[in-house]
């Protein structure tokens, strides 16, 4: 196993410094940060690579091919998907959102029904909304608790032979809640409804089986595991991948054009219109095999460790109220601190070289439910320790001095 | 005292302290004294939008002179706030339109404002120049 000291050493960014402070980044919800086998990369792939694929006859476009197919491969198995047909290369959880909410265009009609958690991120919500308003379908939330659990039996009760898709995130960005989706998935399929679960935070966090968990489609980001922004994996049941309209037309994704009709191309294809990402997607992969190569299991461990010794020293803070206290959570952290606005917070550590979030992390309706502006969040990956979160800790009482 | 004069005080000020902390110590005391906006006035027409935080603005017209009134959620917001109130209040709208705002570039704020923050300055200053605008038409009718 690798030393998790090591480790930051892959990551050259964290030797910079912030307002002459070293950088301590605690927004890795956000986006995490590149180890410089994955700069090394999109470095090397511009250098030797750089070429069209799928396209050309010639070496550098078959090399090129190769290696994007090949990536194709590695989230296959990493995913446990059936076939490389199931894995879709976007630009993102958003973009996959988008591509598989248009999917439904045709098939929706007034009187069906689609549910959402009041837990999603915004992007997990306002393609469906826009579903919503051009259908008819009318979209159903299920509910949380305050320790920002989603309440199973309500979603149970919302159920119904109307219902058609079912939308919820494998962990909330916000809380850091991981939600019980094979239940959620098992229940919507009694119905025969299509499931999409957004795993944007949890690929980042720990292992993910779409075959065991018999989720319909599944998105994620890669920026968010150490890989170069847009870049998304997309994983859908070939079978329904199959029956849903493609979202752009473009070249690649046809089988053969006239004026008159175009036919489609065989999956994946037929949902990769244009050139897409090439060096992303492979340096993606490179971002896969190197979690992997540290492994999720001990990733996993390491960050729990993270998160209790935080949560712990954050309580011994007066008039810290941490949001989102569900047993079941990876290592995120929703606090606000008294009365003080999380805006004024953010702003006076970001001063003393320390990042974190502050607002309504695109999870208004948590907000809502909560009836607060925002909170600070901080989320942790495997390349943070201990020190930082006592010099964390230190920052924010001294942000708490300064502000009362 | 002229628009000028006074943002040439509050760049000397600004100048005084070494470093950012005392800025932000500063703004938080200036926020606590800002000419606040009445609970009446706190209205969705006055919220100026873009800023992580929720700021009103509010200004009245008394013998061709604007007056400001403000409030915020935040407190290091309402500090940035009362310093464009403490520059612009009791001034005339013309003053206001043709004022000059790089003194704000000068005290060395904005480098140590967020993005988002910045933003939501350059929107408080827009509102501030709406008004004066505003006024400006009507005593000019
Ligand atoms: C749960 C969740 N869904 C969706 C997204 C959107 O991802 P992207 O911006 O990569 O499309 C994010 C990222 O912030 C997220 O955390």
């Amino acid at each position: 196993m690798k030393d998790f000291e090591l480790i930051r050493k892959d990551f050259p960014i964290l030797e910079a410094k912030v307002n002459g402070h070293h950088l301590i980044y605690l927004d890795n919800a956000a986006t995490s940060q590149t180890p410089n086998c994955v700069i090394d990369s999109i470095s090397d792939y511009y250098k030797n690579l750089n070429s069209n694929i799928h396209r050309g006859v010639h070496f550098l476009s078959q090399k090129a091919t190769e290696k994007y197919e090949n990536t194709r491969k590695k989230f296959k198995d990493h995913l446990n998907a059936n076939s490389t047909k199931e894995i879709i290369f976007t630009s993102g959880t958003t973009h996959s959102i988008n591509l598989i909410a248009n999917g439904f265009i045709n098939s929706l009609k007034p009187g069906d029904e689609i549910i959402v958690s009041q837990l999603e991120h915004h992007s997990n919500i306002v393609p469906w909304q826009m579903l919503s308003e051009k259908t008819g379908a009318k979209m159903k939330v299920i509910p949380m608790n305050n320790l920002g659990e989603l309440d199973i039996k309500i979603y149970e009760k919302l159920l119904s032979n109307k219902t058609k898709v079912v939308f919820v995130n494998h962990v909330s960005n916000a809380l850091g809640t991981v939600n019980p989706i094979k239940k959620i998935i098992e229940k919507a399929h009694r119905y025969d409804a299509k499931v999409l679960i957004d795993g944007a935070q949890a690929v980042p966090h720990f292992h993910v089986d779409v075959t065991e968990l018999d989720v319909d489609f599944y998105v994620c980001s890669a920026h968010k595991f150490c890989g170069p922004t847009g870049v998304g994996i997309l994983y859908g049941k070939q079978r329904i991948l199959e029956e849903l309209p493609p979202y752009q037309g473009g070249g690649e994704m046809i089988d053969e054009v006239t004026f008159e009709k175009t036919t489609y191309a065989d999956l994946p294809n037929k949902f990769e219109p244009g050139t897409p990402n090439i060096a992303g997607v492979i340096a993606s992969g490179v971002a896969l095999d190197y979690i992997n190569d540290i492994g999720l299991d001990n990733i996993k461990k390491y960050e729990d460790k993270l998160l209790a010794y935080a949560t712990k020293k954050l309580k011994e803070i007066n008039g810290v109220k941490i949001y989102g206290e569900s047993e079941n959570k990876t290592s995120v952290i929703s606090f606000n601190i008294g009365d003080i606005h999380p805006y004024d917070i953010g702003s006076v550590i970001d001063n003393m070289g320390v990042a974190v979030r502050t607002g309504h992390h695109c999870a208004q309706p948590i907000m809502d439910y909560f009836k607060i502006p925002g909170t600070i969040r901080i989320s942790f990956c495997f390349y943070n320790n201990f020190e930082e979160i006592d010099i964390l800790i230190d920052s924010l009482k001294k942000a708490v001095r300064m502000l009362s | 005292m002229e628009i000028i004069e006074i943002q040439n005080e509050i760049v000397d000020e600004f100048n005084m302290f070494d470093s950012w902390m005392e800025k932000y110590e500063y703004l938080i005391d200036l926020g606590k004294n800002i000419p606040k906006i009445s609970n009446e006035n706190k209205t969705d027409d006055n919220i100026i939008k873009g800023c992580q935080s929720k700021v009103w603005l509010h200004a009245t017209e008394d013998n061709g002179k604007v007056n400001f009134f403000a409030d915020s959620d935040a407190i290091i917001t309402k500090g940035i706030i009362s310093l464009l109130i403490r520059t612009f209040s009791g001034q005339k709208p013309q003053d206001i339109i043709e004022s000059n705002l790089d003194f704000i570039d000068k005290i060395g704020l904005r480098q140590h404002l967020s993005p988002n923050r910045a933003n939501g300055l350059n929107n408080m200053i827009k509102k501030i120049k709406f008004y004066a605008i505003g006024f400006n038409k009507k005593i000019n009718e």
